[in-house]
């Protein structure tokens, strides 16, 4: 794997750069209902578009146990995207992880993540990603862990300052040759959940693997993730957060903007480029430039959210 | 009746049948496939009854081997070295897939 990432080097950075993977941020703003990135920027512009509302910060695929050559220390990547997460200056009413917070799903992975995630005394909204529930039990160590105020297999909704969050969760009963699955009991949740709902109120959504399909040969999506958003589709503004594949990407369709988050562990190749949809070897003194954390601000009055991805360097 | 030389030909025939069929099927075969890049390798196998399939994850990322019928075989997630074997006592054919990147699938066909 390591040999091909070398010789297609050149070419993967031109690749790369395109996608913006090493910018300095992106700013997200919600105008009229629909997100839109307006460009890349850097966080001092960021804090100035959050000051009138909130903000909230994600991170993503820390993997903590993991310690392979991509990245020896995941423990110290995760450090770093904390003292990001603290360094912004608006500070942010709470955290979304979007799962993968573990490499294995082992309880001394979950303690080291709960360490330094906690060390913030923030609010941490999780959902799990599918290295988090493939213990012994199915889930049990994160769902006795992080699940207890969640319904079913640990999603759940809670609002904020006016804005509706909804975690879901698409890593449970994969099919042989699919992707992500959300699954009817999660479903019926939701259109419940949404039901009564003004069509003006801002909803934003999280969950691990992408919710449309960012590339199906390495079941980069969500079998079902249409149904959920038919139910998204009333909405003005609806923003939907994803990690899992370790690279930012956006898509925009109609009211509903797509963002996938960087990884605080290790870089994964781009799609239909690199050999496979593992971790992505960079030179170590490129690597924090591939890793980072987003800060979302919501402006209040604008329906607008501001999006910021920052890499550790 | 038959006669002693019929007898002793059929314990001879019996004798060589033993030799060519059953001693095969006893000394069961080992076969191994690797996990590598998100694929397994070969992905189709084709083995005979008996046989022990050992699968061997050689990449930087754990995967499982997982039976696409449910309750078949599971493996626990299996880190970077990490094996797992399975006999395949009866015949058919059995898909399977990595139940954390449920796109890598493999077959293992048992034939006699």
């Amino acid at each position: 794997m390591a040999g091909k990432s070398d010789e297609q080097g050149i070419d993967r950075r031109g690749a790369l750069e395109c996608m913006a993977w090493a910018g300095a941020g992106l700013l997200w703003t919600v105008a009229g209902g629909v997100p839109v990135v307006k460009e890349i920027l850097g966080a001092s512009e960021a804090r100035a578009q959050a000051s009138t509302g909130f903000t909230f910060a994600q991170i993503s695929d820390s993997h903590l146990g993991f310690d392979k050559p991509a990245n020896p220390d995941t423990t110290g990547t995760l450090q770093e995207a904390m003292q990001h997460v603290l360094a912004v200056k608006e500070k942010p009413a709470f955290i979304i992880h979007t799962g993968d917070i573990s490499h294995l799903s082992k309880p001394a992975q979950f303690d080291d993540a709960d360490k330094i995630i906690g060390a913030a005394r923030l609010d941490v909204h999780y959902v799990p990603g599918e290295h988090d529930v493939i213990d012994e039990d199915n889930g049990k160590a994160y769902l006795e862990r992080y699940g207890k105020n969640a319904k079913g297999k640990g999603w759940y909704a809670f609002d904020h300052q006016g804005v509706h969050f909804v975690g879901l969760v698409n890593v449970f009963d994969l099919k042989a040759g699919g992707m992500g699955n959300l699954g009817a009991e999660q479903l019926a949740w939701l259109a419940d959940d949404l039901k009564g709902k003004s069509a003006s109120t801002p909803i934003v959504v999280f969950a691990h693997i992408p919710m449309w399909t960012v590339y199906a040969e390495w079941g980069w999506g969500t079998e079902d993730a249409s149904q959920a958003l038919d139910m998204l589709k009333r909405f003005g503004s609806v923003t939907v957060l994803n990690g899992h594949i370790h690279q930012i990407f956006q898509k925009v369709e109609g009211n509903v903007t797509f963002h996938t988050a960087r990884s605080t562990g290790f870089p994964q190749g781009a799609p239909g480029v690199a050999a496979s949809a593992g971790p992505l070897l960079v030179p170590a003194d490129k690597l924090r430039t591939v890793l980072g954390v987003a800060s979302i601000a919501v402006k209040q009055g604008t329906q607008s959210l501001a999006i910021i991805d920052t890499p550790l360097a | 009746m038959s006669s002693p030389n019929q007898r002793a030909f059929c314990a001879r025939m019996l004798a060589l049948a033993c030799v060519l069929s059953c001693a095969p099927s006893v000394r069961a075969a080992e076969v191994q496939i690797k996990i590598d890049n998100f694929v397994f390798v070969p992905a189709t196998i084709t083995v005979k009854p008996g046989d022990t399939v050992t699968w061997e994850n050689v990449d930087d990322i754990p995967h499982t081997v997982t039976s696409k019928t449910p309750g078949i075989f599971r493996s626990k997630p299996l880190d970077t070295n990490d094996k797992y074997a399975f006999t395949f006592a009866t015949e058919g054919t059995f898909d399977y897939f990595c139940g954390l990147h449920p796109h890598m699938q493999g077959k293992v066909i048992v034939a006699p």
